[in-house]
């Protein structure tokens, strides 16, 4: 017997469109499940519970009415806490926002509201996207639902918490270095980080532009679809979305992908892949050799300098991108009074800002620096160039490329961030993807030992629709011991 | 003959670090400065992996996405009433936003 | 001023005023005497999450600068973050251009001809590019003793023009000369009006004789470029004369004790850590657009002025001083459309007017006087109602209030008395007063003058010169003995 939480949004949406549930009962039902379990996942910061059975019971009135309601109606919708919600508190989980009400919602935010989704909170990460275990945030870690023990990946570890223990129905990440698909793999959900320029970045507080996208977290491919169908699409708040036109991405899943030809790369599975990760992928990749006119390896070599191409760049945009944080227009500003404005700056973002935080801050401004810029930042640069060349060869002979999300399983809390070195390490499989900009979705592969391992499909740019219609397939064939965590 | 211990090249040193905490206007507590400056080292080091590629004549990619002349039509938009704009603001004088002294 | 060794090169940033809206951002431009904090969105005050999105109109007047100034303009230009804290900036960094490491801006290799004594200076223009006017900053009292520092963000986001100068000045008033032109450009390009508070700024650098390159900052006005620069010149050259070296440093310039100090900022230490601006698209200006923008381009000053030497027959050097101010030059051609002699109007303007400008403080278009009341007071003249000397004499009020010439005549009983009855009392108690005069007038042409004269100074300059000598010589007629 499905418990109501854990329906997909799809599900959920056929109810309400049927008459067989109210949404205001739908959304009482996540509200329920949030009680139950959120005291030990900690997948929220803000919640607004009122606010969503207020949205739910106009939605049910106009139902009633016969008037025509918004695809996502009655869903439940959580957001990352680093996109902006108009009247609502957006931290991204640090000191410095703490208390930053936005006056104004994210593009998706909206999107998402006209639509008639149910947004009832916003959701844990690590402070300001910068992290791999959501263990960086000032409000304390979210706990992966599967073992409260470990983590549940980051930095949109949140919603993917939330979303696999039915806290909510769809959660929106955003994923820099894999933010979105890291988490879906530790949680054994779907997340999607779409083409760069496909959804709009207005109102995604900003951690590395370039390489940043907001992508869904969603119980199935289906529900992922769903929702990016309504997130995406050009804005022109956003100079770097592409002018395309909008599409149904739930229209062609069912496609037929037997001429599809997939590519197993083997730089994703690298010196360090944990075995049990490399077996259960492997596992994975074999039934999608059966669905597809099967698989074959190929060697994309420069995704071995991926990692550090990538932390050059985030790390110098963010230097630049979080500049603003002092303490004047809004955020934390310290209470001593005293000082001069330069040293007000620098007293407020040694207070405000979290270690991690401080760290890429100060490193990013290093590599920009005269003398160093050309060294560090420009080097990276030149490194995503041959990257990009890579993946473009690569697809010259194969529709997908795939191997593992993560190159290990879920760790423990408190395990690796001590160390930011073996922590930045973790991402060696899902950055290279950012630095292409390219699409990428990480669906449920299999356990190892009781932890979720998620395998990784990568389309050429803007070809959502295909990487979506094999994880589609895939899903519908590839057998999992559990689709629901045992929390109760 | 003794060996050097210390062979390996130091990517960053304190006072480099201490440069790049005022160019990112963070204050340094004296007790973090070694230890992020140690950490800050391996870092940097790692990220000198990059040095075995051959880059001659690479050119840089600053965007992903092929876009060029997006601009916008000189129109007047919406402005944020007052009371918004200064509503986050710790401090505000008379409608002003209030910042620390000059020196 | 001793020319030899003295090189200065100018950074002057302009705002594109004519624009609706600001450069990233679609808050109005028109924000000087608005409330403070009330021509802002969430983009230009810096909120997270928020994104730039540039002016099209800006970049298209960034291109008929360039055009306009001879450059080369780009094929593709890129924006440029510029990273420095201070508080008048809304992001900590400021959208901006950069000409290093790769970067193109919108135009490089331009000139400017300034003309100074009849003689044509060209100054290269070394680069001109678009950025971002920070915030405006509120001290209670100088920028140093004041407790705290408030914060207006109407004027963040403004469209700036930055063109910089190579060292080719040689004097403080090349400098000033060649401001003014700029701005006479700007202003017939229909992209700034230079006459309003803060449109054009700019710093100087400044080296003597070869030595250290001295940067003064702080500079809020054309006057106060040459008074700056005259202050540095003098400086320094009495530092040579003592045999030491002025230091390669940037000074700021205090209007109000007239002395350029040092700034405290270590300014040379400051690292922008320039990249690319990640959130806008690269700009590709082909040259069909360039084209276009030439096609179209207005009336420049220089042609303008070879205009009217040969249109309206004016000598070169009043050609120059009328177009070198677009509103002067926009008033004498209204007043030449309503009067025949385009020549009288030049002179009027370029002696008489400019003076009473001056005099009063005010530029052209901040004075009320209109090209219909100037036309008026020529007709005036010509018609005998008042002399030149009394136009001269209500011109400054003409300027200040805006009164037609025959209102202040009137008001003030200048208009001129040709009235026979009127004169003819005057002229009977000249002939009082001076009998002896009036003697000599019998023989002397020089005292007949003289008797003009009293005439025309118990009237105050009103009376009619010609009737008063007719009145005049009528009497003295009537006095001659009669010769039987």
């Amino acid at each position: 017997m499905t418990e109501p939480h854990e329906l997909t949004a799809s599900e959920v949406a056929r109810l309400i469109a049927s008459g067989e549930a109210t949404a205001e009962e739908c959304v009482d039902s996540v509200i329920e499940r949030i009680h139950a379990v959120e005291r030990r996942v900690h997948a929220y910061i803000t919640l607004d519970e009122e606010g969503a059975r207020q949205k739910a019971k106009q939605i049910d009135q106009r139902i009633k009415e016969r008037k025509p309601v918004g695809r996502l109606a009655g869903t439940v919708v959580a957001i990352k806490d680093n996109m902006c919600t108009q009247g609502t508190r957006t931290t991204c989980s640090s000191h410095m926002l703490e208390s930053f009400i936005p006056p104004y919602d994210a593009t998706a935010v909206e999107r998402i509201k006209r639509a008639d989704g149910v947004v009832i909170g916003k959701t844990n990460m690590d402070e300001f996207a910068m992290g791999t275990s959501t263990e960086t945030s000032h409000f304390g870690p979210t706990y992966n639902p599967w073992d409260l023990t470990r983590v549940p990946g980051g930095s949109s570890g949140g919603s993917a918490a939330a979303v696999v223990c039915g806290e909510t129905n769809l959660a929106l990440g955003s994923d820099t270095g894999g933010s979105v698909r890291c988490p879906a793999s530790f949680c054994s959900t779907v997340g999607l980080k779409p083409t760069y320029g496909l959804v709009s970045r207005y109102g995604l507080i900003a951690y590395a532009n370039s390489l940043e996208q907001i992508g869904p977290l969603t119980k199935t491919v289906e529900d992922c679809a769903t929702l990016l169908t309504v997130i995406a699409g050009h804005d022109e708040r956003d100079c770097t979305t592409a002018n395309l036109d909008v599409k149904d991405y739930t229209n062609h899943l069912k496609k037929p992908i037997s001429k599809v030809r997939v590519g197993v790369v083997k730089e994703l599975f690298g010196e360090g892949t944990h075995e049990g990760v490399a077996k259960t992928v492997m596992r994975g990749v074999d039934t999608l050799g059966e669905l597809t006119s099967g698989y074959e390896e190929v060697s994309l070599p420069s995704l071995e300098y991926s990692l550090p191409a990538y932390y050059l760049i985030a790390m110098s945009e963010a230097s630049s991108n979080l500049a603003r944080y002092d303490g004047l227009r809004y955020g934390y500003r310290t209470p001593d009074e005293s000082l001069e404005w330069g040293d007000t700056y620098s007293k407020t973002r040694m207070e405000g800002f979290g270690a991690e935080v401080r760290r890429r801050v100060i490193l990013g401004s290093f590599a920009l620096s005269a003398g160093y810029y050309d060294r560090y930042y420009l080097k990276a640069l030149q490194v995503r160039t041959l990257v990009r060349r890579d993946f473009e060869r690569a697809f010259s002979g194969f529709d997908v490329l795939v191997g593992p999300t993560m190159p290990l399983p879920p760790f423990k809390v408190g395990e690796k961030i001590k160390d930011p070195l073996e922590l930045y390490m973790c991402d060696v499989d899902t950055v290279p993807v950012n630095l292409a900009g390219l699409p990428a979705i990480s669906v449920p592969c299999g356990f190892f030992e009781g932890l979720p391992i998620g395998m990784q499909i990568i389309g050429r740019p803007f070809a959502e629709e295909l990487i979506l219609g094999v994880a589609n397939a895939f899903e519908k064939s590839h057998r999992l011991e559990a689709r629901s965590p045992p929390l109760r | 003959m003794a060996e050097s211990h210390d062979k390996k090249t130091r990517r960053i040193t304190i006072r480099e670090v201490e440069h790049a905490a005022v160019l990112a206007k963070i204050g340094l507590a004296e007790d973090e400065k070694v230890q992020l400056t140690e950490q800050l080292d391996r870092i940097l080091d790692y990220f000198h992996t990059i040095d075995q590629l051959n880059l001659n004549g690479v050119p840089p990619t600053h965007h992903v996405i092929e876009l060029v002349n997006v601009l916008r039509d000189d129109s007047p938009q919406r402005t944020l009433p007052r009371k918004k704009a200064l509503s986050n603001a710790s401090k505000v004088e008379e409608n002003f936003f209030k910042a620390p002294r000059i020196v | 001023m001793e020319k030899a060794g003295v090189k200065i090169g100018l950074e002057i940033h302009c705002q594109l005023t004519n624009l609706k809206t600001k450069l990233f951002c679609g808050c109005p431009s028109d924000y000087r005497g608005k409330e403070p904090n009330t021509t802002v969105c969430p983009v230009c005050l810096g909120i997270p999450g928020t994104l730039p999105r540039p002016n099209q109109k800006a970049v298209e007047d960034a291109v008929m600068v360039a055009v306009a100034l001879s450059s080369h303009i780009s094929e593709e230009t890129v924006f440029y973050r510029k990273n420095y804290y201070y508080p008048d900036m809304s992001k900590n960094f400021q959208i901006s251009q950069y000409d290093g490491g790769g970067g193109v801006p919108v135009a490089t290799s331009g000139m400017i001809s300034v003309e100074e004594d009849g003689i044509k200076i060209k100054v290269r223009v070394r680069r001109l590019q678009l950025e971002e006017d920070p915030a405006k900053l509120v001290h209670l009292g100088a920028i140093d003793t004041s407790p705290y520092t408030l914060v207006d963000y109407n004027r963040a986001g403004i469209a700036l023009l930055e063109i910089v100068t190579e060292p080719d000045l040689t004097s403080p008033r090349e400098a000033r000369l060649l401001l003014q032109k700029l701005r006479s450009i700007l202003e017939h390009l229909g992209v700034s009006d230079g006459s309003l508070e803060g449109a054009m700024r700019c710093d100087a650098n400044i080296s003597l004789a070869g030595g250290a390159r001295t940067e003064v900052k702080n500079i809020s006005s054309f006057k106060e470029v040459e008074r700056a620069l005259n202050f540095e010149v003098m400086r320094q050259r009495s530092l040579m004369a003592r045999g030491l070296k002025a230091g390669q440093e940037t000074r700021h310039w205090d209007e109000t004790r007239r002395t350029t100090i040092t700034l405290r900022t270590k300014e040379e230490e400051q690292d922008y850590r320039y990249f690319p601006e990640p959130d806008l698209t690269p700009m590709r200006i082909p040259g069909e657009m360039i084209e276009s923008i030439r096609w179209r381009m207005p009336e420049l000053p220089d042609a303008r002025k070879d205009r009217f030497v040969k249109q309206y027959h004016l000598p070169p050097m009043s050609a120059s001083v009328l177009t070198s101010e677009k509103a002067l030059a926009d008033f004498f051609e209204k007043c030449a459309h309503l009067y025949p002699n385009a020549r009288q109007i030049c002179n009027w303007i370029t002696t008489d007017l400019l003076r009473c400008l001056h005099g009063q403080n005010l530029e052209i278009g901040e004075s009320k006087i209109t090209p219909a009341n100037l036309v008026e007071m020529l007709r005036m003249i010509d018609e005998g109602v008042i002399s030149g000397k009394i136009g001269k004499k209500i011109l400054p009020e003409m300027v200040k209030t805006g009164s037609s010439p025959r209102e202040v005549a009137h008001r003030h009983g200048l208009v001129r008395i040709s009235e026979h009855e009127v004169l003819e009392k005057v002229v009977k108690s000249v002939f009082d007063e001076f009998p002896s005069a009036v003697k000599d007038a019998l023989t002397d042409e020089k005292a007949v003058h003289y008797l003009v004269g009293q005439v025309m100074k118990r009237t105050e300059g009103r009376a009619d010169p010609q009737l008063a000598n007719k009145l005049i010589r009528e009497r003295l007629r009537s006095k001659t003995p009669q010769v039987s």
